[in-house]
């Protein structure tokens, strides 16, 4: 047992003193708040003022035409194209008697396509309010607080479990944590069974693998290894929350609640608009500081911990296995590595239809199997333990992943440790398949 | 006393009977020569004894005890043919790793890395990565890590490939200097002249069977062909004994061959009388001419075959 713990030190030191994982682990989540600032203080500031004068022929907007925080309407007299530079507008507008006719915009510069189709809606929103009125006399206020009042209803789900409790649901905020959780687990999956393949390899074509054997047994190389890197995992993960957390909460502090409601309706008035992008981030920061509260955490990052550790486990063994089996060339890697690959592909393909229906046979079913049950499971799970997901689907899922890690690992041990004395030769899965059912 | 004992060992490969039917015990102290052409199933066989594999038939006895892999690979040192080291990690810290794996304390790793590096006038190396490090360097730095933990049983495969004559020296002394400290050292090449220069026993095995065992002086006389040198003032016209014949004549050098039933005496009384003897000496085949003339003739290279075990 002392031995492992030897290897796992190595592996963990080694790798948490590297550099690249020292930037990594500091920069991601400085970059990740970084850009929502940088975009939330660039959407606010730098929206530009265009003024335009418009020349109503028709008569029909005056007073019809809103301003907005990008664009402002004038009805200026005096200004034609050839002075309304000089008085200071952008653009001047004529607007046509007859609605066939087309509207003109003449400006010396080419306008930026949000102020351009903020001037088109605002002129189609003239138009039809001026429509409504004429041909069904509604009055466009009265109009406006129809609209409004419908906008209101808001879907506030009520789940009731057997108890008669109820929980308080909110759907879209379950969706955006199932898809991150679920995702966050498809990329570490990836990032750390690789590791632990490269460093498999790297042992082998270093041939240091032969010196190591002599001490230790292959199945506690091969723990080891994987045991340390998933500690590594877990470290990086912990920082970015923490990081991530501290980081938030300081440009939460920065930005008051009136900058995040401004970058808000910058990003609404923008929305055909890339920058709304952006600031749709920071719409979603605002609205998820309000809504946190709805979601049962400690469960979600309870469960996120476990379907992190063991579905690392699970396949960690299964690239260790490759890893083992190959030789030097780094081509040979590709073709072993897609039947593991497979799996974790599809399980987000499967994700992404069973988030839609977390209830349904399919999602249901996928969370069960251990080949995609860390990323299926852990898409249901914020929308509800006992409600969507029961307890039996809960702790049978989680019964058969600590079984499947189980199984993959003996499998994976037994390829292990024959692939790792084996060189020069490639290696195919059928015979990899062979050397799990010799004797010794 | 044996310190290990080989006793019907076999492993068989898919492929090829890598180890067949071999037993052969190594005593307490000594150097063992462990020989044969590639692919003969010498590295199977050390794997065996390093409990990297496990034998498909026969038994293992270390210190008079059945191996137990788990617990006597404490008391073993292998360096094996290919050298192995990670080449990212800082050599006093590699050193301190290996050590540990092999059972030592970190302060008892640590006063013993800090003596052989010394001795071995390594001491500037302890911050340098392994891949910083020449071919030889590392050779020595491999040879360190193997015999640290002072393990009973040292495994050697091919020690000196790649080192220059200083530091072969260097670490030939080392291995005399282990082996007359107690350790008994299994010493595993190709490399005649070495052998026959460092070790006291040697087995030679060929296509997984092993063809020869002894130690190298009875070894030699059971091989020799009773061929003697003699080397004379002057050369007589006209040589002719039932006791021998001339198979080589070098200016005053004679290579005679003593028929059976002659001693070397009758040689030297024909020529007593006809000329003054300058000197006398038995030739004796050097290993390498017993390794070839056992090796020859079967395929150099081993074949294929099927198993059926």
């Amino acid at each position: 047992m002392s031995k492992i713990w030897l290897v796992i030190k190595r592996e963990y030191l080694s790798r948490v003193r590297k550099k690249t994982f020292i930037l990594s682990t500091i920069l991601t989540p400085l970059l990740f708040v970084g850009l929502i600032v940088v975009v939330t203080v660039i959407s606010v500031k730098n929206v530009d003022k265009e003024r335009i004068a418009v020349i109503d022929e028709s008569g029909n907007f005056r007073g019809h035409l809103e301003n907005s925080k990008a664009v402002t309407f004038d009805f200026p007299t005096g200004v034609d194209s050839t002075n309304y530079a000089a008085k200071g507008y952008s653009a001047i507008l004529y607007t046509p008697a007859e609605n066939a006719k087309k509207y003109r915009l003449i400006s010396k510069k080419q306008m930026g396509m949000i102020a351009e189709s903020n001037v088109e809606k605002t002129i189609n929103r003239a138009l039809e309010d001026n429509l409504l009125k004429q041909t069904y006399n509604i009055d466009v206020r009265q109009l406006d607080s129809i609209r409004k009042n419908a906008a209101k209803a808001d879907i506030d789900q009520a789940i009731k479990d057997k108890g008669s409790q109820v929980q308080k649901g909110n759907s879209g905020l379950a969706y955006g944590i199932g898809y991150a959780s679920a995702f966050l687990i498809y990329i570490t999956l990836f990032i750390y069974g690789t590791m632990v393949m490269r460093g498999v390899m790297e042992e082998k074509t270093n041939r240091i693998a032969e010196v190591i054997v002599s001490s230790v047994k292959p199945f506690q190389l091969m723990m080891g290894k994987i045991l340390g890197i998933g500690a590594v995992g877990l470290t990086q993960f912990l920082i970015w929350i923490v990081l991530i957390i501290g980081l938030t909460s300081a440009a939460g502090a920065i930005f008051s609640r009136e900058t995040l409601q401004q970058a808000q309706e910058a990003s609404q008035q923008m929305q055909t608009g890339g920058a709304a992008m952006g600031s749709n981030a920071a719409t979603q920061f605002n609205q998820i500081r309000d809504t946190l509260g709805s979601a049962n955490w400690l469960l979600i990052i309870g469960c996120f911990l476990f379907y992190f550790v063991f579905g690392y486990l699970f396949y960690a063994a299964l690239f260790a296995a490759v890893g083992s089996a190959v030789n030097e060339d780094p081509q040979d890697a590709q073709s072993l590595l897609l039947p593991i690959m497979m799996p974790i592909v599809i399980s987000i393909v499967i994700m992404i239809n069973a988030i839609t229906n977390p209830a349904g046979a399919l999602a249901t079913w996928s969370s069960l199997i251990p080949f995609c049950s860390p990323i299926v499971m852990m898409a249901r799970i914020p929308f509800g333990v006992p409600g969507t997901v029961p307890y039996w689907q809960l702790i049978l899922s989680m019964l058969l992943l600590v079984g499947g890690f189980l199984v993959t690992t003996w499998l994976s041990a037994k390829i292990y440790r024959v692939g790792i004395l084996m060189y020069g030769k490639k290696v195919t899965w059928k015979e990899m398949w062979k050397w799990t059912f010799r004797k010794n | 006393m044996h310190l290990l004992e080989l006793k019907n060992l076999q492993k068989f490969y898919a492929t090829q009977k890598a180890v067949d039917d071999i037993s052969f015990s190594v005593e307490q102290g000594s150097i063992f020569g462990l020989l044969g052409p590639n692919g003969a199933g010498k590295t199977t066989l050390l794997r065996m004894i390093t409990g990297i594999f496990y034998p498909d038939r026969g038994d293992i006895l270390f210190n008079n005890k059945k191996f137990d892999p788990l617990n006597d690979i404490l008391y073993i040192g292998y360096m094996p043919e290919e050298r192995g080291l990670y080449k990212k990690m800082k050599i006093g810290e590699q050193a301190l790793y290996l050590a540990q794996l092999k059972g030592l304390s970190r302060s008892d790793a640590m006063t013993k890395i800090k003596y052989w590096f010394q001795r071995m006038g390594m001491e500037s190396w302890w911050n340098k990565k392994v891949e910083d490090l020449s071919k030889g360097m590392s050779q020595k730095l491999q040879f360190v890590i193997t015999v640290l933990h002072e393990p009973k049983l040292i495994i050697l495969d091919e020690p000196f490939s790649g080192l220059d004559p200083v530091n072969a020296n260097l670490i030939k002394d080392e291995i005399f200097n282990l082996a007359r400290n107690g350790s008994t050292i299994i010493f595993s090449t190709h490399r005649m002249e070495q052998v026959e220069e460092i070790c006291d026993h040697i087995v030679l095995v060929n296509q997984g069977k092993k063809i020869l065992d002894g130690t190298v002086q009875n070894i030699k006389q059971e091989f020799k062909e009773n061929t003697f040198n003699i080397k004379l003032s002057q050369i007589p016209a006209e040589i002719n004994s039932p006791a021998f014949e001339v198979i080589r004549q070098d200016s005053n050098n004679l290579t005679v061959k003593i028929h059976a039933g002659h001693r070397s005496n009758d040689v030297l009384q024909y020529f007593l009388q006809q000329s003054t003897i300058e000197g006398f000496n038995e030739i004796l085949p050097s290993l390498n001419e017993i390794f070839i003339h056992l090796v020859e003739g079967t395929r150099a290279t081993r074949q294929f075959q099927a198993v059926e075990a």
